[in-house]
């Protein structure tokens, strides 16, 4: 284990504390009873390079059913690799990924998408050449166990401003639209796992603000996320639990709460 | 839209002319039409590939040549052979090998990847060109064009010209109406998707390999059914349809008509072979005709420079709202 400050993962009942953190503990109360006991994902000992760069340091990792949990660190601390790692796109050379309990290290990118995993990856990742009704249809499947809670009509429910845009093409939407655009492409697979990395990133402040509100209806879906941001406040008043990487190696895992009240660790990890 | 009408009743005026073609004009033309034709099919199956899938193949006679084979191979000497069997046999045996050579050119990728299904074609070439198998480099003739018979009614003599035409201008709008239907269910909305980027593609939970590989098969499938219908109009095969001369036309038809555009190949094909004969033609070019290749050569890249989207570019940039235009920036 490489966690330095090795705190259980399970959500902690909040403490006392100053008066700034107020908003992120009561976020956490209220969504203390979700999370499961079941493991979504499971990665153990992590070890990934690019070339000869050593990016992941025996990284531990999961994710419980239904959790929420904020994913931070610096740029270039190995959040991204992290994220690619977990979803086959890059493989680690040491370490284990497992997928609800199976093995899926070496799988196929799709086959790890498969198992209930939708990745909204940094940047955004529309199909200029799809109109945004192709981009969602196209994505349509029922989740793992059947399920098809989201399809085209409450993903259009959900981002009224797609629907006004159905036949443009994804080239022709402002930046905001292009993020819900993937988000909602990523529901229309159904999944058990949301992986947002930098979903508000270059956003005007505005439509960023939207984007959590959505952000907390997923979760609130009984969805699990991953939400990587530079907005740490936001990620912490969301997320049940916070991991915090520093050069490749998980340092702080635990309640955010912990976190967001220790202003010693977060300038110490986060530089804030 | 204004002009919505026209745009929806021109391809069936289109080929309602193309049609009736045969009542004006009887040999030369008609011939010139056919291949013509059976190029747009050629064109299509390598779209499929280039402006849909985002792979480009400089290979694609292999599928075309490898079809004219299969029948030149399978047909007895002095026989008339049923086209009923030989020509789902031919496009088997393309669509059998663009699986198996697609399996391993799809772990390739940009210009590793021309160069790999360049070489597969080469290698077929030299297999029929250097060996008797297909009679070396003189190739093999066809002497009698196949048969279309149900019992004893003869449904057409593609012995008649115009007989031959109307078959391969049916084939024409069958092949864009079949690629047509494939490209807007989802298979093709998820082709695009790779096109753009495969990473995503497979993040959406798409085995990306496996959607390549049938559109690699497909595409060398309708190569087959081009060859096949050439290699009739001919009435003999050579190496040279397979060599790498061909898979550079055809190329060049995709991009002279617009990549992804489907009808845009079809008015590659046309643009292509006429400007072919306008240039060769040495009434009126003169001496210049016998070198028409520099000719066309130029007039390839001033395509390219100055309309990337090819002539079915330039039919939609008329088309369009000057809006739409400034959105797309």
């Amino acid at each position: 284990m490489t966690d330095q400050k090795g705190l259980p993962p399970s959500p902690l009942p909040a403490e006392g504390g100053d008066h700034g953190s107020l908003r992120s503990r009561a976020v956490t109360v209220q969504s203390r009873g979700g999370p499961s006991t079941e493991l979504l994902i499971e990665a153990t000992g992590l070890h990934t390079f690019y070339g000869v760069s050593h990016i992941l340091h025996g990284v531990d990792f999961s994710v419980r059913k239904g959790e929420t949990i904020g994913l931070m660190g610096r740029n270039g601390m190995g959040k991204t690799t992290l994220l690619k790692t977990l979803l086959g796109l890059v493989r680690p050379r040491e370490g284990m990924v497992k997928v609800r309990g199976m093995d899926m290290t070496q799988s196929a990118t799709h086959a790890i998408a498969r198992r209930g995993i939708a990745y909204v990856p940094e940047g955004r990742g529309i199909f200029p050449n799809l109109s945004v009704r192709e981009n969602l249809v196209m994505a349509a499947r029922a989740g793992v166990d059947g399920r098809r809670e989201w399809d085209f009509d409450r993903v259009i429910h959900t981002f009224p401003r797609l629907g006004e845009r159905l036949s443009n093409g994804g080239a022709q939407l402002s930046g905001g639209e292009q993020q819900m655009l993937t988000i909602g492409r990523a529901l229309m697979t159904n999944p058990d796992l949301l992986i947002l990395d930098e979903a508000t990133e270059g956003l005007a402040p505005l439509i960023a603000r939207e984007i959590w509100s959505i952000i907390k209806t997923i979760r609130a879906s009984g969805i699990a996320t991953v939400i990587v941001d530079k907005n740490y406040a936001a990620v912490m008043a969301l997320a049940n639990r916070s991991v915090v990487l520093v050069k490749g190696r998980v340092v702080f895992s635990g309640d955010s709460s912990e976190l967001s009240d220790n202003q010693e660790l977060m300038h110490r990890f986060l530089g804030v | 839209m204004k002009d919505s009408r026209l745009t929806q009743y021109l391809p069936y005026l289109v080929v309602g002319l193309l049609a009736l073609f045969p009542l004006v004009e009887s040999t030369f033309y008609m011939q010139l039409l056919t291949k013509v034709l059976i190029l747009a099919i050629f064109a299509m199956s390598l779209d499929l590939l280039v402006g849909y899938t985002g792979l480009v193949s400089f290979g694609h006679a292999a599928y075309f040549g490898l079809a004219g084979y299969a029948l030149a191979l399978m047909a007895p000497k002095y026989e008339t052979v049923s086209l009923w069997w030989s020509l789902p046999a031919s496009i088997g045996v393309c669509a059998l090998f663009a699986l198996i050579t697609g399996t391993l050119v799809l772990r390739t990728r940009g210009i590793y990847f021309i160069m790999v299904t360049l070489a597969f074609a080469q290698m077929l070439f030299f297999i029929f060109h250097d060996t008797k198998l297909g009679g070396g480099s003189d190739g093999i003739y066809i002497y009698a064009k196949p048969l279309m018979k149900l019992g004893e009614i003869e449904v057409a003599n593609l012995e008649k010209l115009e007989h031959f035409y109307w078959l391969v201008l049916i084939l024409t709008g069958a092949t864009y109406l079949l690629l047509h239907r494939i490209l807007g269910s989802t298979f093709g909305r998820a082709l695009l998707g790779i096109k753009v980027n495969e990473h995503r593609m497979r993040a959406l939970g798409f085995p990306v390999f496996k959607y390549q590989l049938a559109s690699f098969t497909l595409s060398g499938a309708l190569a087959g059914l081009a060859g096949y219908m050439a290699a009739v109009q001919y009435g003999f095969v050579n190496p040279e349809i397979l060599s790498w001369h061909q898979s550079g036309a055809v190329l060049m038809m995709v991009i002279l008509g617009g990549m992804g555009t489907l009808y845009g190949s079809v008015i590659g094909a046309f643009a292509f072979v006429l400007l072919q004969e306008v240039l060769s033609n040495q009434a009126w070019f003169g001496i210049a005709a016998k070198h028409w290749q520099l000719a066309m050569g130029i007039f390839i890249m001033l395509v390219a420079l100055y309309m990337p989207q090819g002539l079915a570019g330039l039919a939609q940039k008329f088309r369009r709202k000057p809006a739409e235009e400034a959105a797309d920036e």
